[in-house]
């Protein structure tokens, strides 16, 4: 690495919201005194008690926390190496990781007075979490989902329909997570005398990617904990899968100062890095979208490409600005699983552990199958099962069907 | 430094008249139609002319101005095409300013060093970037005014008296006031509160300021130029010329006209207006 070693992995974003080369705010006029205004409440609620005590209680009482950390002793078994903990935010109310920073964001919201919330989702589990909390707090809650995201996501759809949400189905570009992305930043220029666009991953303009990190951290501030209890000292390996990167930074964010853990983040490779993918690190380059310079799938151009996945959560061209400058520096390793693998590795966790993981977490879980039996047993890996998979049984059903056939 | 934005508005400050401003998209429907397109615009009455950069996810814009974008970029078009069709247009008119606009990623690709000397020798003259605000600046507005381009800015409603001068301090050739909150082609731009506007504007910068998103019709370019120093139209003009293609997207023989009437029926609104701007 060509760069500097900083004394903390864990002081960014600087003022203007970079990270090394990455992040910033990339955002039209409309929006920057907005954004400015966010900055300024954020910084003022992480400040005040009052905040942290409130969060910590919907936390507890209404999340579900702390989530469990979970030996998985019979996928241990079968790897034959590594001893492999589940954190299980799949448990979280909604299903998800996703409460977590919607709950913060919310909280924000609140003490700005915004009372009507847009947000973007991919795989639904962003937007039904949003549609949840605005139904707790009163809120009207607008949810922007590419067409082909809500006819391969059914279930969520209808969730967050029940929970009083308006889902708006985008029919523009590939009509996914990226251009549900465009028009939510649309309806938030043209509304945004009223409006907080809740973001569902750590990117987009700064503050968002602190703040959403911020919000997350609680998974690995709890399993820093958690490990103490369970084994006595920190894990050796922490695991998680990479669409924005929100459940990995989370979990990684509070370790990594801790030169002994080892950190894997595992992009959606598609069909193959050399076909169709949505691996911004392994197959993109720096450029600028959506608020932010990060790692882009573009063509030669800078035309932005579709990301291709098996799983909705992780089909974005791009990734957090924090993930581009921990892939720079080289303190986390970022690997990539196939939708045949992350499959394989979906069933095997729902076989012998009687855990249906959500598509997403799978492909985290496809890549310890490869690192685990190469491990000591007295290895300690950390997983991140970012979400259950209720969601997924009807594609993945279909799928398996086909084969059958 | 003087461009040729600045002579052009010096011009028309004798003259006594506001400038028709044209938002265009390069390459829509296609490279050689489009070139058709600008050339027709002065003619047409066109003062100024906006050259649209298509790029796949235009944040700020309306469907009109995205399904340009899609067009063009189906149709082959890069930013290396672009200015080419900057330098085919100069090559016969060596007068009307340019002002190409657009979001940063493709240039950012081009590489920031190599775009500036490739546009200001194209016959560049001016550059609104989007996605760049203030805080930005080091991206493109310090090193374009270094090599000679105007990085023209815009400001919004939600830019309040705090914030101007922020967003003034480099901005040079005009300020191009966004009418409205929200995408192009949205709503219309209400003409006493952008003359209130206007002026609020004109109290922090001698520089002209033009007025856009929202004016689709004669009636209201002529509105908005009694108030301002241009009026902007692009959706108008991109929904005559979309009006005007086959039904598999093509361009037909009216495709260059129905942009240039429409143009020219908008200028004879923008010119006929009296300036109690200034």
């Amino acid at each position: 690495m060509t760069q500097a070693i900083p004394n903390s992995y864990r002081s960014g974003p600087d003022d203007t919201g970079h990270f090394g080369i990455f992040g910033g705010r990339f955002v039209a006029e409309t929006l920057m005194p907005l954004i400015l205004d966010l900055q300024k409440a954020y910084e003022d609620a992480k400040a005040d008690p009052a905040f942290r005590k409130e969060m910590d209680g919907y936390l507890k009482a209404y999340v579900g926390r702390p989530s469990p950390l979970y030996f998985a002793e019979r996928l241990t078994e079968h790897l034959g190496g590594a001893k492999i903990y589940l954190k299980r935010e799949e448990l979280n109310h909604t299903g998800s990781h996703k409460v977590n920073n919607v709950l913060g964001q919310i909280m924000v919201a609140r003490r700005m007075g915004k009372k009507r919330i847009i947000a973007e989702t991919g795989a639904g589990q962003h937007g039904v979490a949003t549609a949840t909390l605005c139904a707790r707090f009163g809120l009207e809650c607008i949810v922007y989902m590419g067409a082909v995201d809500v006819a391969r996501q059914q279930p969520n759809v209808i969730r967050m329909e029940m929970l009083g949400a308006k889902v708006v189905a985008v029919q523009v570009g590939a009509r996914t997570l990226k251009d549900a992305m465009n028009e939510a930043l649309r309806d938030w220029v043209t509304n945004v005398h009223n409006t907080f666009y809740c973001i569902g991953t750590v990117a987009g303009p700064h503050p968002y990617p602190m703040m959403v990190r911020d919000f997350q951290s609680i998974i690995g501030e709890e399993t820093r904990v958690q490990m103490q209890e369970l084994e006595g000292r920190l894990p050796d390996s922490l695991i998680a899968c990479i669409g924005g990167g929100s459940n990995a930074m989370g979990l990684f964010h509070p370790f990594l100062d801790d030169p002994s853990v080892d950190i894997y983040g595992v992009e959606a490779a598609g069909h193959g890095l050399t076909n169709l993918h949505a691996a911004s690190i392994a197959g993109g380059r720096p450029g600028v979208l959506h608020g932010n310079r990060t790692y882009l799938l573009m063509d030669e151009d800078g035309q932005i490409q579709e990301g291709h996945s098996i799983s909705a959560g992780l089909d974005y061209p791009g990734i957090g600005p924090e993930h581009s400058w921990l892939h720079t520096i080289g303190r986390v390793k970022y690997l990539s699983a196939t939708d045949e693998e992350a499959l394989a590795a979906f069933q095997l966790l729902s076989k012998l552990e009687g855990i249906i993981p959500a598509l997403e977490p799978a492909h985290a879980l496809a890549k310890v199958g490869e690192l685990a039996p190469t491990l000591p047993k007295d290895h300690l890996m950390v997983v991140n099962l970012s979400g259950r998979g209720d969601k997924d049984v009807p594609q993945v059903g279909d799928i398996l069907k086909g084969r059958q056939s | 430094m003087t461009t040729r934005i600045d002579t052009r508005f010096a011009e028309l400050k004798v003259e006594g008249r506001a400038a028709f401003v044209t938002f265009v998209m390069a390459g829509d429907p296609d490279p050689a139609t489009a070139l058709e397109i600008v050339k027709a615009l002065p003619k047409a009455g066109a003062d100024i002319i906006e050259i649209g950069m298509p790029f796949t996810d235009p944040m700020a814009d309306g469907p009109s101005i995205q399904a340009a974008g899609l067009r063009a970029l189906q149709a082959g078009m890069t930013l290396r095409k672009t200015l080419q069709l900057v330098r085919d247009f100069r090559a016969a008119d060596d007068k009307t300013p340019i002002v190409l606009m657009g979001y940063y990623n493709p240039i950012y690709i081009y590489g920031v060093d190599k775009f500036l000397p490739d546009a200001k020798a194209a016959g560049v003259d001016g550059l609104i970037i989007v996605d760049l605000p203030p805080e930005e600046d080091a991206e493109l507005c310090l090193p374009a005014m270094k090599a000679g381009l105007n990085f023209i800015r815009l400001a919004t409603p939600t830019t309040d008296d705090k914030r101007l001068p922020a967003v003034l301090a480099n901005t040079s050739g005009f300020v191009y006031y966004v009418s409205i909150t929200g995408i192009t082609g949205s709503a219309s731009a209400d003409s006493s509160a952008v003359s209130a506007a206007v002026a609020r504007i004109k109290r922090h910068t001698k520089l002209p300021v033009c007025v856009g998103f929202g004016i689709r019709t004669p009636e209201a370019a002529h509105d908005i130029a009694r108030h301002a120093n241009g009026a902007v139209v692009g959706t108008a003009l991109i929904d005559a010329l979309k009006g005007s293609l086959d039904a598999d997207g093509k361009a037909t023989a009216r495709t260059v006209s129905a942009v240039a009437d429409l143009a020219a029926a908008l200028a004879q609104g923008v010119h006929g207006a009296k300036q109690a701007a200034e």
